[in-house]
């Protein structure tokens, strides 16, 4: 196999073995899942789902974040026709969108904190934060990735490792964007009906 | 000192964490005399330089291997100990006063704790990094760097386990620390959290190389090698990976909940609040039932390797073997309940685990039958890996027969907790995976030395651990059966188990000698290595792992073999047509790397940092792992290149050194 097969056999497996993380990284979130599902009604006198969200709020949250899988993409599609000035607007405003989400995110649990409704009131809550602030973590951490493709992007050349982690970056973003759906969906709007 | 500035630099670390009582305090100074005795040796020797450069930033996964191998066996000692202890207890019955209630709570737990994840996790991840490139025909796995940072992860753990020896107490709450009892209303000190973080660090890295050798088992084959071409062990590992990588999200997930009980008041296992201790036991179980199939697959995987070389056959029944390894892969999804039948699950519940308990046990015994059948006919050689396989048929099919016994929902209720129950899985990891690892380094310690291990001293241990093992655990059984629970530091003389106790001790001493001689028998090897020197392929072998030198080159295979068939290297010794390594290209390997240490280094600041509640170094460490990680993922030349004249000029010599011993 000469060295140019070689690579490429490595980024291929490179591609393989982030898929299988995400797939594990979906475990994770499918274990905090379910003891969402098992703890929600255990709301031991204090206020339940319907009681607490602003769906109004948590609506612009979830757009702001559909919106970043957009511009991701744009980005990665930018990146790999070789447009660099494109490729790296589109990171910024991924990152901006992703950091407007954090910080709704980081206001939204202020706000419950400040009411006496934080993790430590009842399971439920317990299980709310944990699930909701897992997910954040794993926004910041992307928002992390994005700074240091985007410095490498602006100041090297192109390379295909380049390009290469730049998708396995925009695959990491669109999985959060799924496992967000999931718990707009599960947190909110059907623990929010109850 | 202000106490706020105190609190800030040590959080609640004070000098009385460092006061233990005399035993404890023993087994501490031993392990700092020790540390100090090797940092002191290595400076004396200036061997410093030598082990970074060969064996620290090593990303070569043989050198990453023995490394497992050498930590899993000092924690089997001390696992040992702990298991010395607990016998000694309960067979003087406490007359002597030695262990207080609380340390042999703390006994027990680090016990079956340090067993399960440092010693029985650390020997199986050994094997996989020895021998799946071997098997495959491949000359690295897929992601060597992250197999140093699994490594290391797994060396952070391990001290953070070791470390309530010196400093603080280490949890009394038993190996699966059941809430509420693990809460903090219950055991407010340092205890769980250790037991926390370390399993925690270590089990992200062993999430890690069960993706590794998962995507190099799938991936780095050797040419014409289909999936069922591989050799069995491989099969085997692809189950325990896939395993792996299904069920420690769920350990990482469940760990972070309880440790956010103690940290923040979160309220997911409290007794108050709203929580579900029993939310725990399912979550921890989901994991630790397939945990142990990741243990026990890879011992199946090895007896297959040995029996098959040792009766000169091939393998029974290849392909049953595949569809049961992959069978109970899925099964061991299905049957966690039966750790807690007596939780009050309801008999619908309770009856679909339990026949799911029944049928996992068929495909465990086609493969009992597929090892006999391929004995059968053979020419078989009873050298001391095959002696551990004959060990392992006797002693793991007691314990699956025990097994089926507890399946049985109603019969549990009498079981659950009884020493039945701890006699039964000590028969399942000693007599199942400990044998499949003793067999497994008897049989390819030559392939990575040189040389082979002495016979004698290999039967000797043999024969001690078995008859010592039927001695510690039979009497195990038949207490069980007169109500013996689990656990006991203390029990009434009128009872009667003393004496059934005192045989279990002996039984315990038994196998102490025969960890004595497995020492002295790699000592002794080492000593006599040069009269016991061994070409490519000692024992006559079938897999490409002996298509190699011995020991290996780093490279593996200075020419990629071409696989036609299964039993690959047998079939070539046949036909003549063992690869020359003639025209030879250049080879590129990865250099080595000490971000793997660093990344280690920071987990263990992290692990202990959390633990004693010092946030700063928890957030440096922190700071300096990020950093780590993205210094080496912007690394633009990870690799390092042999040249084609280097490797052939290397290829020559070991050609030379095999053809002319």
């Amino acid at each position: 196999m000469s060295r140019a097969e070689e690579e490429h056999a490595i980024v291929q497996r490179k591609s393989l073995g982030f898929w299988i993380y995400l797939m594990t990284d979906c475990l994770l979130f499918a274990s905090l899942f379910a003891t969402f599902a098992a703890l929600r009604n255990n709301t031991f006198g204090g206020p339940s789902g319907a009681d607490l969200f602003d769906m109004q709020f948590v609506l612009i949250e979830t757009m702001v974040l559909l919106t970043s899988s957009f511009t991701i993409g744009m980005a990665v599609l930018g990146a790999s026709r070789g447009y660099k000035k494109q490729a790296l607007i589109w990171l910024i405003a991924t990152f901006v969108l992703g950091a407007i989400f954090l910080a709704m995110e980081l206001f939204e649990f202020h706000a419950l904190v400040e009411e006496g409704n934080g993790w430590q009131r009842s399971a439920f809550l317990s299980s709310y934060f944990t699930l909701v602030a897992t997910h954040g973590l794993h926004i910041a951490v992307g928002l992390l990735w994005i700074i240091v493709v985007t410095i490498r992007l602006w100041r090297f050349k192109f390379k295909h490792t380049d390009l290469h982690r730049l998708s396995l970056l925009g695959l990491f973003w669109h999985f959060l964007d799924i496992i967000w759906i999931f718990i707009f969906s599960f947190v909110y709007l059907i623990g929010g009906m109850s | 000192m202000t106490s706020d500035l105190q609190s800030f630099l040590f959080g609640r670390l004070t000098w009385a964490d460092f006061v233990h009582d005399p035993v404890m305090a023993a087994s501490g100074g031993i392990m700092v005399v020790g540390l100090l005795g090797i940092i002191i040796g290595l400076t004396y020797f200036k061997k410093w330089k030598w082990l970074w450069k060969n064996w620290l930033t090593a990303l070569d996964p043989k050198k990453i291997g023995i490394m497992y191998l050498i930590v899993s066996g000092i924690m089997l000692l001390r696992g040992f100990m702990d298991a010395v202890m607990v016998r000694f207890q309960q067979a003087t019955n406490d007359s002597l006063g030695v262990l207080s209630s609380d340390h042999f709570q703390q006994i027990f737990s680090a016990h079956g704790s340090i067993m399960i994840f440092f010693v029985a996790m650390g020997v199986i991840a050994g094997l996989f990094n020895l021998i799946v490139p071997q098997q495959i025909g491949s000359r690295d796995v897929a992601f060597p760097f992250l197999n140093s940072v699994s490594f290391w992860l797994f060396v952070a753990g391990m001290i953070i386990i070791n470390a309530p020896l010196v400093v603080g107490e280490f949890s009394n709450a038993g190996w699966l620390a059941y809430p509420p009892l693990s809460g903090l209303e219950y055991n407010p000190g340092t205890g769980v959290d250790y037991w926390i973080w370390s399993l925690q660090v270590a089990g992200i890295g062993s999430l890690l190389t069960g993706i590794n050798f998962f995507v190099t088992i799938l991936t780095m084959r050797a040419p014409g090698m289909n999936m069922m071409k591989m050799p069995i062990f491989v099969w085997s590992v692809l189950g325990s990976t896939a395993l792996i990588m299904v069920v420690f999200p769920i350990l990482t997930a469940t760990l972070a909940m309880l440790s956010l009980d103690r940290l923040i008041d979160t309220n997911f296992f409290t007794t108050g609040g709203g929580g579900n201790p029993m939310l725990y036991i399912n979550l921890i179980w989901a994991w630790g039932h397939p945990e142990v199939y990741i243990l026990v697959l890879p011992a199946f995987g090895v007896f297959s390797e040995v029996v098959a070389t040792f009766s000169k056959k091939r393998l029974f029944g290849y392909a049953s073997m595949v569809w049961a390894l992959m069978a109970i892969t899925v099964l061991s999804f299905t049957v966690w309940l039966h750790h807690f039948f007596t939780m009050g699950a309801g008999a619908d519940v309770n009856t679909f685990f339990g026949i799911m308990t029944m049928i996992i046990a068929i495909p465990t015994g086609v493969k009992v039958f597929n090892w006999i059948f391929t004995m059968y006919k053979g020419r078989v050689t009873f050298a001391t890996p095959m002696l551990w396989f004959m060990g392992f048929v006797v002693t793991f099919t007691i314990g699956g027969l025990t097994g089926v016994m507890m399946s049985v929902p109603a019969a549990d209720f009498q079981f659950h907790n009884s020493l039945f129950l701890v006699a039964h899985f000590h028969n399942m990891i000693i007599g199942g995976v400990l044998f499949g690892v003793f067999s497994a380094f008897s049989y390819w310690f030559p392939k990575f030395t040189g040389f082979r291990l002495n016979e004698r001293l290999g039967r000797y241990a043999f024969w001690c651990w078995l008859i010592g093992f039927i001695v510690a655990f039979v009497p195990l059984y038949i207490l069980g059966f007169m109500g013996a629970v689990r656990r006991l530091d203390h029990y009434d003389p009128s009872m009667g188990w003393q004496g059934l106790f005192i045989v279990a001790g002996i039984g315990v001493m038994l196998i102490g000698v025969g960890v004595v001689f497995q020492i002295v028998q790699v000592i002794v090897s080492i000593k006599q290595r040069h009269q016991n020197r061994v070409g490519n392929d000692p024992w006559d072998g079938r897999t490409l792992e002996w298509l190699t030198a011995s020991p290996p080159a780093e490279y593996n295979f200075a020419t990629i073999p071409t696989v036609s068939t299964r039993d690959a290297f047998w079939e070539m010794k046949k036909t003549h047509t063992l690869p020359k390594d003639t025209d030879v290209e250049a080879i590129w390997l990865p250099k080595n790397s000490a971000n793997g240490v660093v990344i280690g280094i920071a987990s263990l600041a992290f692990g202990l940092g959390v633990v004693w509640h010092i946030w700063w170094v928890v957030v440096i460490s922190l700071i300096i792992a990020i950093i780590a990680i993205i210094v080496k993922l912007t690394d633009d030349h990870p690799d390092r290149q042999l040249s084609a004249k280097t490797v052939a000029r290397m290829a020559h010599e070991y050609t030379l050194k095999e053809n002319h011993g």
